[in-house]
């Protein structure tokens, strides 16, 4: 297996090859603003680290969210595209499994609350029992709605004082690419490449027909 | 003619998803998925419900573009992509699409201006583009008039609205009149059944002192609405046809006088008219008219090319490879407002090597 895992739901834009057994190369930058122009650059560098062709590539994982809207859509029609011009099955991974996967791999035991920034005074969260399986998100609310566990992670746990918070604050795709190839040895199916958005649309129905004339 | 360059076009910079596939100035696919009827309810285009439907249609769109082109992804020249004005998070999806598809095919990208492929389609219906070309470019979006010298590094503005586009005017007339959205197809028919001389709406900068090529349509969109309300508050029926059509002439007339004033000023014979608003039928009449009378070729593409699509993209990205123009980089970004004067947007890579030479 020759997989290749990026994610942009987060303002990390990241990118890893992984052989089935282990990180070949990484690359993880933060920078909000500009995942469109930094993600297909970051995909083709990190290709050339693995010393990895992209013909050489079997599968593709990407990070469906929950993340801010813009940012989020470029992964995920950049894995829809090169899935299809490469002809390569898109595995979809829950962001917030991906962080809790690594917050693991990087220590952290017991149960936990992952949580991101949903901005408008809002976080993306889920929960993880102490086997690691998640029990509850992936949902959008204000912190002080939700019921984390003792301990939590991600820019969003830290941004608004949630208990124990700690990093990792963004997603890198090291782990997310080893939590695919994990989930998949395990016969386990990934999600479709589809944007988990848990949030309706913006949009202001205008109220009919608006007088010019003074009332 | 199979040398000529093979190229797939992707638009997204509002609410169509267009894919074109061309071969030189020859169309072969044009594949459209639209969102217009998700906005519809809104009166107006909702950017976010744009991109999420861009997201969606995306993939699926291209492959039915490559089906009816009956062409495989491999044996394109290159991918053109919309790179700005429009929409950013909608933009933003084509443009990622695009790098994509042109990075796993080891294709050239090519990141070119939304305006300039409006008067690039032409050379689908009526062969290359006169050099030079002066374009009328109506539409929801944009009222501009532009001059080519080469549709592939020379355009130049020469007047644009300084309010509301001419197809806002047409969506926000059909709200008052309560004929839905959008407006355009439904006024122009309401139109045929009225009469344009019944009501003298006013034409906006329309005298000796004001810019010869702009365009103001606020005014006009203010006077109409008043009438109508003045209508239903003396309690009698609105003439909805009269009003469509008086509308509507106003419109037209400022257009195409503004347009044909251009071409003259200019020393210019051939005007192109493109954008939504080109499919009018009174617009196409009357610059018909106009044109012949001063000895003008109109170029007007037909209906379904003047609105958003892939294939004016696609066709630009064919005289781009035709002419040898410098292909994007990967780290092309979607620039909401692109200036109209940058046809398409090269690689810096030569600029960069022009500084480190300065140091
Ligand atoms: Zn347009």
């Amino acid at each position: 297996m020759l997989l290749l895992a990026f994610d942009t739901a987060t303002p990390a834009v990241t990118a890893a090859v992984h052989d089935g057994e282990r990180v070949l190369a990484e690359s993880y930058e933060v920078d909000a603003r500009r995942h469109g122009e930094l993600l297909l650059p970051t995909i083709d560098a990190v290709l050339r680290t693995a010393g990895v062709d992209k013909r050489q590539l079997t599968d593709l994982a990407v990070g469906v969210g929950p993340g801010p809207y813009t940012g989020l859509r470029v992964g995920l029609v950049t894995a829809a595209a090169l899935g299809d011009a490469l002809g390569l099955p898109v595995h979809g991974v829950c962001t917030l499994d991906a962080i809790a996967h690594q917050a693991r791999t990087e220590g952290l035991d017991g149960a936990f609350t992952v949580a991101t920034d949903a901005r408008r005074k809002e976080v993306y969260w889920a929960s993880y029992d102490a086997s690691g399986a998640r029990v509850s998100g992936p949902a959008v609310d204000r912190p002080a709605e939700i019921e984390p566990g003792e301990r939590t992670v991600g820019a969003g746990a830290l941004l608004y004082g949630l208990p124990a918070a700690s990093g990792p604050e963004h997603v890198s795709a090291g782990a997310l690419a080893d939590f695919a190839v994990r989930e998949l040895a395990a016969g386990r199916e990934l999600l479709p490449n589809a944007p988990l958005y848990l949030r309706r649309p913006d949009a202001q129905v205008p109220a009919g027909y608006k007088a010019v004339l003074p009332a | 003619m199979a040398d000529e360059p093979l190229v797939l076009g992707i638009e997204t910079s509002c609410d169509e998803t267009g894919v074109g596939i061309v071969r030189g100035t020859t169309l072969l696919a044009d594949a459209v998925a639209s969102s217009v009827n998700d906005h519809a309810r809104f009166g107006g285009v909702v950017p976010e419900i744009a991109s999420r439907a861009h997201l969606e249609a995306m993939v699926p769109t291209i492959q039915r573009a490559l089906d009816t082109a009956g062409v495989k992804a491999s044996d394109l020249d290159g991918i053109a992509v919309t790179a700005g004005p429009g929409l950013a998070g909608a933009l933003l999806v084509g443009v990622s699409a695009a790098k994509a598809y042109a990075w796993a095919l080891d294709k050239p990208l090519y990141g070119v201006n939304h305006l300039a492929s409006h008067i690039c389609v032409d050379q689908l219906e009526h062969g290359r583009l006169p050099e030079p070309t002066m374009a009328l470019l109506v539409s929801g979006g944009h009222s501009s008039l532009l001059l080519s010298g080469d549709i592939t590094s020379d355009v130049r503005p020469l007047g644009a609205t300084i309010d509301d586009a001419a197809g806002e005017a047409f969506d926000k007339v059909a709200r008052v009149l309560g004929l839905g959205f959008p407006g355009g197809p439904v006024v122009d028919r309401m139109a045929r059944e009225g009469d344009g001389r019944a009501i003298a709406f006013p034409r906006g900068l329309n005298n000796a002192g004001d810019p010869a090529y702009d365009f103001s349509f606020s005014g006009l969109k203010t006077a109409v609405a008043r009438w109508v309300e003045a209508k239903r508050r003396a309690g009698e029926p609105v003439p909805v046809a009269d009003v469509a059509a008086s509308f509507q002439e106003a419109v037209t007339d400022v257009l195409t006088r503004k347009a044909v004033r251009a071409c003259k000023d200019n020393d210019v014979d051939h005007l192109m008219i493109g954008g939504g608003v080109a499919a009018n039928s009174r617009l196409r009449e009357m610059a018909q008219q106009r044109c012949d009378k001063a000895g003008i070729v109109l170029r007007v593409p037909r209906p379904g090319l003047c609105t958003d699509n892939g294939a004016m993209v696609a066709a630009l990205g064919a005289e781009m490879v035709w002419r040898d123009r410098t292909p994007s980089s990967f780290d092309l970004s979607a620039d909401s407002s692109l200036p109209v004067t940058e046809t398409h947007v090269p690689h810096t890579d030569f600029h960069a090597h022009a500084h480190e030479a300065l140091k």
